[in-house]
């Protein structure tokens, strides 16, 4: 197991974690969007490149972007934006 | 008191054969008597001053009890919850890792999925699909009938999205509502973005060439209809970001969707078929395989690449507008 793949398995737990314990939830779809470019990484090392490339359309691309949808849809982004006007914790 | 009690008290015995007879009911009508008994008379009020001094006594513990659950029991519970959580977690994880070190290592020869079935796709898999891409002739060819189900689980899916969320243009309720969503999608939704406008012109026939590209080389190179068509999908719904519904509307409606999921899926269905007839062996066809490493070769793979890809491309489209709008 070479440096970068270690690098990179850290990076993911790290964004496992992030995404449990951040409060705003655009936040968690950014670190969502991280979590799985470096998931296609790691395919690549481990040799299995049609899985890079629909990793990285699928959850990297339309699953965050459905997301992003339904957090408007919500209107969970501008209601985090109204209250960090007021000076309140976003939450 | 107690006689009292056992003849018109709510006895759990009494309770349980009222719940019995009448299910919850009875627990209401109970609390509609006790609210609107007439008030006593003074001679009742002095007989039964006893019996009322119960209730006065039952309520000061149910106060007390309250209380208690405003300020102690919320923590307490949610730290029972957290603490529960926890546990649960662990043990999920022990199970999970246990699981993971019991597993044979990773590539090891004696391993069971390096048995004939993989050796066979391994050594034989070009010679007897023609395409270059393993995976692709493993997923379209020896396992198309499976990459069938997967399509039409696909397809399921985003017409249970239609079903839930599309906003038909019949009667006027529904007119309503299609207004309201609309105008709400046009004020949350930045129009005529020169910035985005500038980069998707740069970034689009980019994506869509890569789309492109990966669907028609999956059996040359990684790729396949699956990912290229979410490729697709990805660049159509930076267009509509970039340029809004009039633009994309001239050349994707939903009947547009309509049409071409059901024409590719029916192509599909049709050109794998005759495994029914084989007996799944899809390799003695009429078909052949053609000289591997040329982009019109593997049989039939590359057709079913372009079927699948268009699948993919227009639900993925038809997902995000009906999240967005109600309507493809």
């Amino acid at each position: 197991m070479n440096v970068l793949s270690v690098l990179l398995l850290v990076f993911i737990i790290g964004c496992a974690l992030a995404v449990a314990f951040a409060k705003n939830l655009l936040t968690c779809i950014v670190v969502f969007m991280g979590q799985s470019l470096a998931m296609s990484l790691i395919w690549i090392l481990l040799e299995s490149p049609d899985l890079a490339i629909t990793e990285a359309a699928v959850g990297a691309g339309i699953d965050s972007l459905l997301l992003f949808v339904t957090l408007k849809k919500i209107h969970a982004i501008d209601r985090m934006e109204g209250e960090k006007e007021h000076g309140q914790d976003p939450q | 008191m107690a006689r009292i009690r056992s003849d018109y008290g709510p006895s759990p015995r009494r309770n349980f054969l009222l719940w019995l007879r009448s299910g919850d009911e009875c627990f209401d009508r109970a609390l509609i008597d006790s609210v609107s008994a007439p008030a006593p008379s003074e001679a009742e009020r002095g007989r039964s001053a006893e019996v009322r001094r119960v209730p006065r006594k039952e309520e000061k513990v149910y106060r007390k009890a309250e209380a208690w659950n405003r300020e102690k029991g919320t923590k307490l519970t949610r730290r029972l919850y957290l603490a529960l959580c926890v546990v649960t977690a662990l043990a999920v994880i022990l199970l999970l890792l246990r699981t993971a070190a019991l597993l044979p290592p990773f590539g090891e020869a004696s391993n069971p999925a390096n048995n004939e079935v993989s050796r066979r796709y391994i050594e034989q898999g070009m010679e007897e699909t023609g395409a270059v891409n393993i995976v692709a002739g493993m997923i379209l060819d020896y396992r198309a009938f499976d990459t069938l189900g997967e399509s039409n689980v696909l397809f399921v899916a985003a017409c249970t999205v239609i079903i839930l969320l599309r906003v038909a243009a019949g009667d006027r309720d529904d007119a309503a509502r299609r207004l309201e969503l609309e105008t709400d999608d046009r004020m949350y939704e930045p129009k005529d973005d020169l910035i985005l406008q500038r980069i998707a012109a740069v970034l689009v026939p980019l994506v869509w060439m890569l789309g492109l590209y990966i669907i028609l080389n999956g059996h040359l190179s990684p790729g396949g209809g699956f990912s290229g068509g979410t490729v697709l999908g990805a660049g159509l719904i930076l267009y509509l970001n970039a340029f809004g519904f009039a633009k994309t509307e001239r050349f994707f409606t939903y009947r547009t969707f309509r049409v071409i999921s059901v024409t590719a899926l029916t192509f599909y269905a049709v050109s794998k078929s005759y495994s029914f007839f084989t007996g799944a062996n899809h390799l003695s066809s009429v078909i052949t395989p053609g000289t591997p490493g040329m982009l019109f070769s593997a049989g039939l793979i590359p057709y079913l690449n372009i079927a699948v890809g268009l699948v993919v491309a227009c639900t993925v489209y038809a997902f995000y507008t009906l999240f967005r709008k109600g309507d493809v």
